[in-house]
């Protein structure tokens, strides 16, 4: 015990980064079951249904088929730079996450805060200098592969994501000077009371703005130039195979991740709650939103599901209804407790909004043409969020003096 | 040993090992991605300094911004293995290693006679407490905001430079 409260700092980072590695490992995996299913929807197909009940285990089937798979690597290719772009895409991805505060920074255990790992005073700055070395991942990967495909997505995904960077840290830069901080925490303090405080209220055009230069700085669709099956196959990482593509994999949507709560903190308050503070019956959303889940899975576990499918969503049921049942308990008669459910509840319910904006988006959208895409950046992105810092700028200056 | 100081010996040697690499590497690519490296640990080493912002700057335009166009050209251009021919063997061994022991004799020398250096090491340098980045900003915006203004029209005069230069072939 001696030695924990000595090494407060270290214990404490040490355990907050190896449940936050779990938790977004898990959530890795299954926002690409999440994927799949929304996009099945859109497409009116079922997705993912045969391993496990709705398909919930297939995550961890593909998991395990991606560990097994023979690796191959191209012989022309540069051995050294081939390994490290798969390690250096994920890794830069993971890091950035350790910036995001997922509940109110001011709960501490050991007199360190419990939901960032990373508590720096300009976490924006340090989250933009992770992301933006974030590229090599993807232009290592196309130049080491010794091949013509990867080259040229290479090439176009380096030249895209430098394009809309500069967008995006131009959209953000109103916020910041709404907030008077780079770091996370006092950005979030800036949007307290209720919704109507949030920043996209004033900041729209640079919420849009940020938007779409996110969508296009994690090579997504309609943005996914580097990767368009058509014309290049897959892209940077057409040579790679095994676990060092599923590397890259697990890279892009942890970029979803930073990306969507970037625009969470910075737009929509973070973990604050969009209603006054003065409404208490928000205490017992979550436990609502738990019990709702564990009913609708108890009802599909009764009438649909059959053999061992039915056992399956039956432990789902559970952990739902087990969960909401705590939160219930932590509402009614410890709601001094509560912000640390209410923190991250209302983060993730808006990461996931956002995250359901990705798929609609990529089930629904064509992609652009090259050129296009480069004219978009440069010609229209850029000068609508350069305007809207000056105009923010004007504003701010008029009313304040 | 404080953690500051492993940490100081273990970056400064990360660069060094860096920029020996970005000079013997044959391969561009590799030289470009010591230089990253470099930068990256003189980052680290401005976080140590408690300077928050250049560290954080440096990241974002050197190693996120500049090296990336460099890395792009690379590519783009396919630029083969360096090739070492005799003249540049010769000039290696009659120019290149004097001038670099001489160098190093040179910075050794001011160094030591340098009292900074000394107070440094002896933990006595009057600065020692980190700057803030309002601190940084009232110093670019109030008291150095001609020089800082002139630079950046400078900066801005080479870009449009630039553009005019490489449109003269159409």
């Amino acid at each position: 015990m001696d030695f924990i409260t000595q090494h407060a700092v270290l214990v404490v980072s040490l355990a907050k980064i190896a449940v936050l590695l779990f938790v977004v490992m898990t959530a890795l995996a299954y926002l690409t079951w999440f994927e799949r299913k929304v996009v099945a929807r859109i497409q009116s197909r079922w997705g993912p249904y045969y391993v496990g009940a709705h398909g919930l285990l297939q995550p961890l089937a593909d998991g395990v088929k991606f560990l097994f798979k023979e690796d191959v690597t191209p012989p022309a290719a540069d051995k050294f730079v081939y390994v490290l772009a798969p390690f250096m895409s994920l890794a830069l991805a993971l890091t950035a996450i350790a910036l995001i505060p997922f509940g109110p920074s001011n709960l501490l255990v050991l007199g360190q805060p419990v939901f960032v790992v990373a508590n720096v005073g300009i976490s924006l700055i340090f989250l933009f200098a992770i992301t933006s070395i974030g590229v090599y991942g993807v232009a290592l990967a196309g130049w080491s592969s010794n091949s013509k495909y990867p080259l040229l997505g290479g090439v176009r995904s380096s030249a895209q994501m430098i394009s809309y960077e500069v967008s995006m840290t131009l959209s953000v830069v109103g916020v910041l000077l709404l907030a008077h901080s780079f770091g996370f925490s006092a950005i979030i303090e800036n949007q307290r009371g209720s919704i109507l405080n949030w920043h996209f209220i004033p900041q729209i055009v640079g919420f849009l703005c940020y938007l779409t230069a996110a969508v296009a700085e994690t090579n997504r669709v309609p943005f996914d130039l580097p990767e368009a099956e058509t014309e290049l196959v897959a892209g940077f990482h057409t040579e790679y195979s095994s676990f060092k593509f599923a590397m890259f994999f697990m890279a892009e949507y942890a970029n979803m991740i930073t990306v969507s709560s970037l625009a969470t903190i910075l737009f929509f308050g973070g973990w604050l709650s969009p209603f006054p503070d003065s409404w208490t019956f928000q205490n017992f959303l979550p436990a609502l939103f738990l019990l709702g889940t564990a009913a609708y899975c108890a009802f599909d576990t009764v009438v649909y599901m059959r053999g061992i499918a039915r056992l399956q969503f039956a432990v789902v049921t559970m952990l739902a209804g087990g969960l909401g049942t705590a939160c219930l308990g932590l509402a009614i008669f410890k709601p001094e407790f509560m912000p640390y459910v209410m923190g991250p509840f209302w983060f993730i319910a808006k990461l996931l909004v956002f995250m359901f904006f990705y798929v609609i988006v990529r089930g629904t959208l064509p992609r652009f043409r090259y050129d296009q895409l480069m004219s978009f950046g440069w010609k229209f992105l850029l000068p609508v969020s350069l305007a809207n810092l000056v105009i923010t700028a004007f504003v701010l200056i008029v009313r304040h003096g | 040993m404080s953690l500051p100081f492993v940490l100081f010996f273990l970056l400064a040697f990360v660069a060094v090992a860096g920029a020996l690499t970005l000079i013997l590497a044959r391969e561009p690519i590799h030289s470009a991605l010591a230089l990253i490296l470099v930068m990256i640990s003189l980052a680290v080493l401005y976080l140590l300094l408690g300077a928050e912002f250049i560290a954080g700057v440096q990241v974002i335009v050197y190693a996120g911004a500049i090296m990336v166009l460099f890395v792009f050209v690379i590519m783009l251009l396919n630029a083969g293995v360096e090739e070492r021919t005799d003249f540049s063997k010769l000039a290696t061994k009659y120019v290149g290693y004097p001038l670099a022991i001489f160098l190093i004799i040179e910075f050794a020398y001011w160094m030591a006679r340098s009292t900074i250096g000394r107070e440094i090491a002896t933990g006595t340098a009057a600065n020692t407490t980190s700057v803030s980045t309002e601190a940084l900003s009232r110093m670019i915006f109030q008291s150095y905001l001609l020089p800082f203004e002139a630079t950046s029209i400078l900066i801005l005069i080479a870009i449009i430079g630039a553009l005019v230069l490489a449109k003269k072939g159409e």
